[in-house]
C-alpha cells in the first residue's frame, strides 16, 4: 500500500526520493503515529514533503490514494449506513426535539427526505464537494438552527474530524504558479550569480597571508586578493503598452527585483514585438530609439537576455516585414530576434500569460518555437526554470 | 518521551507528530513558516518540555560551516609564536569550539537550534550534511575525530529566503507552520494573557483577522504582532466597546501601530476608511 502510495507521489509530480521513503517506514516500525490515520497523514507529510510549494499536491496525491480509508474513517459522507444516521441522531437530539420531529412527520419521513436529497446533491456536485454542507437553515447538515436538523458531521470529541485535514488542502495559495513580489524575485534571480575575483586587489586574504606568514618563519606577509563580485550581465527586454497593461505589476515586480539584484544590467523596451528599434525611455519613444543592431553590436555575446512579453498579437506581426501595429518595418520582426538569439546563446523569454492558455494564441506558439523553446511563464516557477536554463 | 506542547506554547496535532518523529528518528527537523508564527520559539519550548539544555546557534549571512564545528585561532597561534610562549607547541589550544561540537560534547541530550539557515550562503546546508548524517566530524588540525556522545535534537527554522538543496531536505523532517485558526489563536491568547477580558479578545481577535483579510497589505500582522497589540491594548485600557464601533471615521484600529509595521499599509488602511466613509 505504502510502495503504491509512494509510486502515486512521484506519477503526481511531489518530488520524493527513497531516502525518505525510508525514513517514513523507519518511523512507522517505530510507531510514531499512534494508530490514526491523521497522524500518518501528519507524519508522512513531515516525512516526505519538504516544501510548502507541495503540500497541496500531496495532500491531493494522499486524497486519491486512501480513498479507502474514508470508510474506516468515521464517515461523513454521502454513504452513510441509514442505522448509523439513526443512532447518531437518538445521541444528539434531546427529547424535545425527537418531539418535534414527530411533529414534521415522524423520524422515518425525514430520513426519506434526507436521502433523496442526497441523491440530488450527489447529482449536481458531480466530483466536488460530498458534503451535505453546513451553518444552513436546512434541517440537514451541521451546525444548523432548524431545531429538527439531522446533525451531520458534527463529532462529539473535540477532534473537529468533520472533514478530513487533507482533503482542507488548505495549502492551495503557497503552490508556485501563484504570481509573485519582489522578495520571491530576487530570491529567484539570485539562481543567476557566477561569482568572480576580478580587477583590483582590494581584500585581505586571511589564509594565504598567514600561510605566507608561517613560510617566511613568522614575518608578517601581508597578501591581497580581488574583490568577489557577481559577474552575471543581463539585458532585458520588456514588452510594454497594448495587452501588457494587464501585466504591468508584475513587470514592475520583475524590473524592480532585477535592477536591484544585478551590477551590470540593460533594459530595453518595444512594443508587441521586437523590431528594429528599441528604446530607453517610454516618453521619448519615438525620438530616442535606438537601433536593435546597435545594442546587438554593443553588448558582447557574454550577456544573457531575458525577453518579458505576453506574444499575444497577429501571426502577421511575427512573420511579415510591415506588419508591425505601429511603424512600417522593412524586416520582420521573425528576423530580428532569430538574429538576436544567434548573437547571445543565453536567452529565454518570460511570458506573464499562465502556461496554460499558451497552447490557445498561435503567435504565442510562434515564439516558443523560434525561442527553441525557451518560454517560461512569469511565475516563480517559471522564473526559476528560466534562471537555470541562463546558467546552463 | 513526547512533546505535547507546554503551558506557554501551544502546539497544533500536526507540529506535535513532527517534532516526535525527528525526536524518535534523531533526524533533524527543518520549520518554515510566516514570520511571528513561532518558528525560533518552538526550539525552545521543546528543549523546556524535554527538559534538555539548549544550544543556539544563530545563523547569519557571514556564517560559515565550519564555524559551526571549529576555528583554528591562527592569529593567536602566530602572536603567542613571536612572544615565545609556551602553548604554542600543542595547536589543540587554539582550536575553538563552535555550536555543534558543543552540542556533540553535551552529557544531556542537547536540542540544538539553527536559527534562519537560510540566511547564509547558499552552500552552507551542503557542507553540514555529513556532520548532521553521522553527529561526527573530524578535526584536521589534531587529527582527531569529534563524535556525539547522545545524537542531539536539531531544530532548523528557515524563512524561506533562499531554497534549500535537496539533498539536505531529504535528511530532514519538515513542518510548514500554517496561521493559526481562530480557535488555536484563542488558546494562543489564553496562554500568553491568561485571564485576560473575554470580550476584549473576542473583539480583537475580530479586528486582527479583519485587517489580515485586507487584500494587497505588505506585510500581514502575524501572532507575534497580535500578542504585543493586546499587551497595548491592557495596557492602555481600551474598551471593548471602541473596538467593535463601525464608526468609518475610527476604521483604523487603536494602537494600530503594533499591526501594521509599514506606511504603505497604513496608508492603505486610511484609504480605505476614506473610501467607506464617502460611500455613506
Amino acid at each position: 500500500m505504502f510502495t503504491q502510495f509512494f509510486y502515486d507521489l512521484r506519477t503526481g509530480k511531489v518530488p520524493v526520493s527513497l531516502k525518505e521513503y525510508l525514513m517514513l517506514l523507519e518511523a512507522m516500525e517505530a510507531g510514531i503515529p499512534a494508530y490514526k490515520v491523521e497522524d500518518f497523514y501528519y507524519l508522512s507529510r513531515s516525512a516526505l514533503v519538504k516544501d510548502e510549494r507541495n503540500i497541496d499536491k500531496f495532500d491531493r496525491v494522499f486524497a486519491e490514494t486512501f480513498k479507502g480509508l474514508e470508510h474506516i474513517d468515521d464517515g461523513v459522507e454521502a454513504e452513510i449506513p441509514e442505522e448509523w444516521l439513526q443512532k447518531l441522531a437518538e445521541l444528539t437530539m434531546t427529547e424535545h426535539e425527537k418531539a418535534q420531529i414527530e411533529a414534521m412527520g415522524g423520524w422515518e419521513k425525514l430520513m426519506e427526505e434526507l436521502k433523496k436529497r442526497l441523491e440530488e446533491q450527489e447529482k449536481r456536485h458531480q466530483g466536488g464537494s460530498k458534503w451535505i454542507g453546513t451553518a444552513g437553515t436546512s434541517p440537514y447538515g451541521a451546525h444548523g438552527y432548524n431545531p429538527e436538523g439531522v446533525r451531520i458531521g458534527q463529532d462529539k470529541s473535540r477532534h473537529r474530524r468533520a472533514v478530513k485535514v487533507w482533503d482542507k488542502r488548505e495549502y492551495k495559495n503557497l503552490d508556485d504558479s501563484v504570481v509573485l513580489g519582489t522578495r520571491n524575485i530576487k530570491v529567484a534571480l539570485r539562481r543567476l550569480r557566477r561569482f568572480a575575483r576580478d580587477g583590483a586587489d582590494l581584500e585581505l586574504d586571511m589564509p594565504d597571508t598567514i600561510k605566507s606568514t608561517a613560510n617566511n618563519a613568522g614575518f608578517l606577509e601581508i597578501k591581497m586578493v580581488p574583490e568577489r563580485r557577481n559577474k552575471i550581465k543581463v539585458l532585458i527586454f520588456f514588452d510594454i503598452g497594448g495587452s501588457m497593461d494587464d501585466h504591468i505589476r508584475t513587470c514592475e515586480e520583475l524590473f524592480s527585483a532585477a535592477t536591484a539584484e544585478f551590477k551590470h544590467m540593460e533594459y530595453f523596451y518595444f512594443h508587441n514585438f521586437l523590431y528594429e528599434g528599441v528604446w530607453k525611455d517610454n516618453y521619448r519613444r519615438h525620438s530616442d530609439k535606438l537601433s536593435t543592431s546597435e545594442v546587438i553590436n554593443t553588448y558582447g555575446p557574454d550577456y544573457k537576455v531575458v525577453i518579458v512579453g505576453d506574444a499575444t498579437m497577429s501571426p502577421y506581426e511575427i512573420v511579415y516585414p510591415g506588419g508591425s501595429v505601429e511603424h512600417w518595418n522593412e524586416e520582420s520582426g521573425q528576423v530580428w530576434l532569430e538574429r538576436l538569439i544567434a548573437q547571445y546563446k543565453h536567452a529565454v523569454w518570460l511570458n506573464p500569460v499562465p502556461e496554460r492558455h499558451w497552447d490557445y494564441t498561435p503567435s504565442v506558439q510562434m515564439t516558443h518555437q523560434l525561442m527553441e523553446g525557451r518560454m517560461y511563464g512569469l511565475t516563480l516557477d517559471g522564473l526559476d526554470k528560466a534562471m537555470r536554463e541562463l546558467n546552463r | 518521551m513526547k512533546f505535547e506542547g507546554t503551558k506557554d506554547y501551544v502546539a497544533t496535532e500536526d507540529l506535535m507528530v513532527a517534532v516526535n518523529a525527528s525526536v524518535a528518528l534523531e533526524r533533524p527537523l527543518l520549520i518554515k513558516g510566516e514570520p511571528g508564527t513561532g518558528k525560533t520559539m518552538l526550539a525552545i519550548e521543546v528543549a523546556k518540555a524535554l527538559d534538555a539544555p539548549l544550544i543556539e546557534w544563530h545563523i547569519k549571512s557571514t556564517t560559515k560551516a565550519q564555524q559551526g564545528l571549529y576555528e583554528y585561532d591562527a592569529v593567536s597561534r602566530l602572536r603567542d609564536s613571536q612572544l615565545g610562549d609556551d602553548r604554542v607547541h600543542d595547536i589543540g589550544n587554539y582550536i575553538v569550539r563552535g555550536k555543534l561540537w558543543e552540542a556533540f560534547e553535551s552529557d544531556k541530550r542537547p536540542v540544538l537550534l539553527i536559527d534562519e539557515i537560510d540566511k547564509a550562503d547558499i552552500e552552507f546546508p551542503n557542507d553540514l550534511l555529513l556532520e548532521l548524517d553521522r553527529m561526527e566530524f573530524f578535526v584536521y588540525e589534531t587529527k582527531k575525530t569529534i563524535k556525539a556522545e547522545h545524537r542531539p535534537i536539531i531544530i532548523i527554522t528557515s524563512n524561506n529566503e533562499k531554497e534549500l538543496p535537496d539533498a539536505f531536505l531529504r535528511r530532514c523532517f519538515f513542518h510548514y507552520i500554517r496561521f493559526p485558526e481562530r480557535d488555536v489563536m484563542e488558546n494562543i491568547v489564553e496562554v500568553h494573557y491568561p485571564g485576560l477580558k473575554r470580550k476584549l479578545v473576542a473583539e480583537a481577535l475580530n479586528v486582527f483577522f479583519e485587517i489580515r483579510d485586507v487584500p494587497g497589505l505588505k506585510k500581514k500582522p502575524s501572532t507575534s504582532e497580535l500578542i504585543d497589540w493586546l499587551k497595548l491594548l491592557m495596557a492602555e485600557d481600551v474598551d471593548p466597546e471602541t473596538l467593535r464601533t463601525r464608526d468609518m471615521k475610527k476604521l483604523i484600529p487603536p494602537l494600530h501601530g503594533a499591526l501594521l509595521k509599514n506606511e504603505q499599509d497604513v496608508h492603505l488602511f486610511e484609504r480605505l476608511a476614506f473610501m467607506a466613509k464617502r460611500d455613506k
